[in-house]
């Protein structure tokens, strides 16, 4: 039997309070941390547990906090991506509603592997809830003594402030989230140099993931040995899955990473509605290509879903079924890439206008023969041309239902209507 | 705190200047419902940035507004995982109800009714921001009963006379 580790406050009243936290072994992580070991072995036992970003990307926490310079000459700083805006994804806002301090915990001990002193939470502004519960929690953590100068009477010093989105989905891509701290309208960075050189304020900075930095904590506690015991061996660990769309039980679960798709839909998220059937599922938020019924057999890990043509991705879990036009959930999809590119670059902003404008006309039934090699023509000139993964994810999610679901566009064109409505 | 002084201290977090413009923002849009153009100069100036810096943000992230919204900003998400469970049943149901298409506002100043992309609480779509609040799990009913008790604290918060003294210019 799976024991969940993140979410084991979920539904513990009081969850998000310092006492529930404390209550349940809460900062015992990072007093040990501080007395036990040095910054280098924490960055080896984060290593050691092959623990991966859990923002999208995957890529080894362990080894990125080894890219921060040990000797810099300026301050290093800390962000936690808490921008979460990629459509089906909801986890990282139930962490810091719910247990806040989770991720404090994991923070300083992050901060402290890699040497900063201060911290930025990047949050998007519509949480206003879990804007006021981590407030509330970086609060009480400073009185405690659990964050500020010295902490538990350790030679470590360390501050954590809020930083507020404003609605820009492009936030989430971390260049982009630091020109964002920096005031500046969010629009990527070129790479190198990486933000572990040379990020925020031109300093070494380490970005992580609300989900990422809550693992850290239980690493600390329970070792490498146990987090890599759980899933494959290449993406092991405890995963948060968002269920949403058209399935009964939709939510917020903890399973091993790896878990089979099927599984996770069918008889966690319960199914389809009743009298329906699974059409497609789309695994990792609108970037990730979706996954046709027949595809489902596959574990959700980085590796696994790479392998099967899409991705883990935000683990944003979209279930559609036998009742929804494709045509209309990949112009709703593109439509946001439209709506959220940033701008900076001509592949994607003037490229996913063309798209948007094909495929609206498609769907309403207005489609011309010649209309589905156009938009291949577009997917091919944006995917890898745009300046940062944006472009890419609408490509790829567009090519992968053109690639399942042709049939329905040819319909659309065909019939000149919408076969669904 | 009077703005000024809020703004002051939500600056004294950063090393720079200009990384406070956002926080600024947000807090001025708080005080004033939205930016208009002598906010945002006031803003560059507590803060000694130059204005433009201020323009190119309050232009950039949706969340500024640099006209006036109701005195309830309805912001359905319509995003996949909302569309999938309705949202458009129910944005089609407020137009009807409001007698406004999507992004105007009502005669009284009361609701402004917008669509956002994903409001990140897909687990419980359809979902509605309103304020500071989420509304999630929406269907017609509710969305009325809501729209009733946003109607009642509207009338116990300012009544009828006030309401229509501070509906937008041009509305």
């Amino acid at each position: 039997m799976f024991e969940p580790v993140l979410l084991r406050n979920m539904d513990v009243p009081d969850g998000h309070l310092l006492a529930t936290y404390e209550a349940g072994g809460g900062y015992q992580a990072l007093a040990k941390a501080l007395r036990e070991h040095t910054p280098d072995e924490i960055v080896d036992l984060v290593k050691q547990s092959n623990l991966r970003g859990r923002g999208g990307a995957g890529f080894p926490t362990g080894m990125k906090w080894s890219f921060v310079p040990k000797r810099a000459g300026k301050p290093k700083y800390l962000c936690c991506n808490a921008d979460e805006g990629e459509p089906g994804t909801f986890k990282d806002r139930i962490i810091m509603e719910r247990d806040p301090h989770q991720l404090i915990e994991g923070m300083a001990i992050s901060a402290y592997a890699i040497g900063a002193e201060t911290a930025y939470v990047y949050i998007r502004g519509e949480y206003v809830l879990a804007i006021r519960r981590l407030e509330q929690a970086i609060a009480e953590a400073h009185a405690k003594g659990y964050l500020g100068t010295r902490i538990l009477g350790s030679d470590f010093s360390f501050v954590v402030h809020i930083h507020c989105g404003a609605g820009a989905y492009i936030c989430g891509e971390e260049t982009a989230m630091l020109d964002s701290l920096e005031g500046k309208r969010a629009q990527p960075r070129l790479k190198p140099p990486f933000p572990a050189v040379e990020g925020l304020y031109a300093s070494p900075t380490a970005i992580n993931n609300v989900e990422t930095l809550a693992c850290v904590p239980h690493i600390l506690a329970r070792g490498p040995d146990w987090f890599r015991g759980i899933g494959p061996d290449k993406s092991p660990g405890p995963k948060l899955y968002c269920l949403s769309g058209q399935v009964r039980k939709p939510g917020l679960y903890e399973l091993p990473m790896g878990i089979p798709l099927r599984e996770l839909v069918e008889d966690h998220a319960g199914g389809p509605p009743p009298g329906r059937k699974i059409k497609a599922v789309i695994p990792g938020g609108v970037s990730a290509p979706l996954i046709p019924e027949c595809g489902l057999d596959v574990g959700m890990d980085f590796d696994s879903l790479a392998a099967a043509g899409s991705m883990l991705g935000s683990a944003g879990v979209i279930v559609i079924d036998d009742s929804t036009c494709m045509v209309k959930v990949a112009t709703r999809i593109i439509e946001f890439f439209h709506h959220e590119s940033c701008g900076k670059c001509t592949p994607c902003r003037e490229g996913l206008n063309w798209v948007v404008k094909v495929l609206r006309r498609v769907e309403a039934g207005q489609g011309a023969p010649g209309d589905l090699e156009q938009l291949e023509a577009l997917c091919k000139g944006i995917f890898g041309n745009s300046f940062c993964a944006l472009g890419d994810g609408a490509a790829m999610g567009l090519k992968a239902a053109l690639a399942h679901f042709e049939h329905e566009f040819v319909a659309h064109i065909e019939e000149q209507r919408c076969p669904f409505h | 705190m009077n703005m000024r002084e809020k703004i002051e201290a939500a600056a004294a977090r950063y090393p720079d200047q200009r990384s406070a413009i956002m926080p600024a923002l947000l807090i001025a849009q708080k005080d004033h419902g939205h930016l208009p153009g002598p906010v945002l100069e006031e803003v560059a100036d507590i803060l000694g940035v130059e204005r433009i810096w201020v323009y190119e943000l309050a232009t950039f992230y949706t969340l500024f507004h640099t006209e006036p919204v109701g005195m309830f900003h309805l912001q359905l998400c319509d995003n996949v995982s909302c569309m999938l469970r309705g949202s458009e049943d129910l944005l089609r149901h407020l137009e009807v109800v409001l007698g406004i298409k999507k992004g105007g506002t009502t005669p009284d100043g009361l609701f402004t009714l917008s669509t956002v992309e994903c409001l990140g609480a897909c687990e419980m779509a359809p979902v509605m921001q309103v304020g500071d609040d989420y509304h999630g799990d929406l269907d017609i009913a509710r969305i009325d009963a809501l729209m009733d008790r946003l109607r009642a604290t509207a009338g116990q918060a300012t009544g009828a006379a006030d309401l229509a003294a501070a509906a937008p210019p041009g509305e």
